[in-house]
């Protein structure tokens, strides 16, 4: 129950803390140059944005989840469970960004979830 | 534009897919060598903070993720999340492959198969436009 508790945490919560990164960082504007004072302009921007520190608290919830989680759990198990946060991410990327998201994407998505399925049987 | 955009995607991808399945797997190794972890009384929070963030190992795997969300975060803002994730998820595979090797965890083959079905996804999922919504201005 515990674990249940825990992989819920980091998959819905961690992304949905990314998928409030993504927001903000469609208001920073693009990446020009890979020059490291670019790098820490948009940085800096960025961090002048709401929506990066909500995400930001949200990450850090699913960061601690994620922690006590590997101290229970194989990573070779836990890692790849987190891989649901594939169909979290393209539901929110829909609702919350306005992303469209493609048939092939979809199939790509399901692959995923089954193979989070099998990985949790292989685990029981 | 689709060049450079892919180029520049491509190469923070690269980075995702080395810094974050080493920093998770470092993680995995600290969070084993502290021991047991009580949560429950709360009181018991404090000394388990000290002690997981005491660890060296822990230090390290945080900066490798710290790596791979900087990477991550400008990844973002040249390309669609719902391309972005999938991508660079070919991570997820890695650390199972790391897992095995350094952490001797006993992989089922169940597991195994499932990841290869999770890296299948990915790699059906890596094909299409990194961007439909408009350039921000």
């Amino acid at each position: 129950m515990l674990e249940f508790v825990l992989f819920v945490l980091i998959i819905v919560v961690g992304t949905w803390g990314e998928l409030c990164l993504g927001r903000a960082m469609k208001q920073t504007g693009e990446l020009e140059r890979f020059r490291p004072s670019a790098m820490v302009r948009l940085l800096y921007r960025a961090l002048q944005i709401k929506w990066i520190w909500i995400g930001v608290a949200m990450m850090a919830v699913a960061f601690f989840s994620l922690l006590l989680l590997l101290s229970l759990e194989d990573v070779s198990f836990v890692v790849p469970v987190t891989a649901l946060s594939y169909l979290v991410g393209a539901i929110g990327g829909i609702f919350f960004l306005g992303e469209r998201v493609s048939g092939q994407r979809w199939i790509g998505i399901a692959l995923v979830c089954v193979g989070v399925t099998l990985v949790v049987i292989g685990n029981r | 534009m689709h060049t450079r955009l892919h180029a520049k995607t491509y190469f923070l991808i690269a980075v995702m897919v080395v810094a974050g399945p080493v920093g998770n797997l470092l993680l995995a190794k600290g969070m084993k060598q502290v021991g047991e972890i009580k949560i429950w009384p709360p009181s018991e929070l404090v000394p388990v903070f000290f002690r997981v963030f005491g660890s060296l190992t822990i230090w390290i795997g945080i900066a490798c993720l710290i790596a791979f969300i900087v990477a991550y975060m400008l990844a973002l803002s040249l390309a669609d999340y719902s391309y972005v994730q999938p991508a660079a998820a070919l991570g997820y595979a890695v650390v199972a492959i790391l897992g095995a090797i350094f952490l001797r965890e006993a992989v089922s083959l169940l597991r195994w198969v499932g990841i290869a079905f999770i890296c299948a996804g990915v790699s059906f999922i890596r094909g299409t436009n990194p961007r439909t919504t408009e350039a921000p201005r």
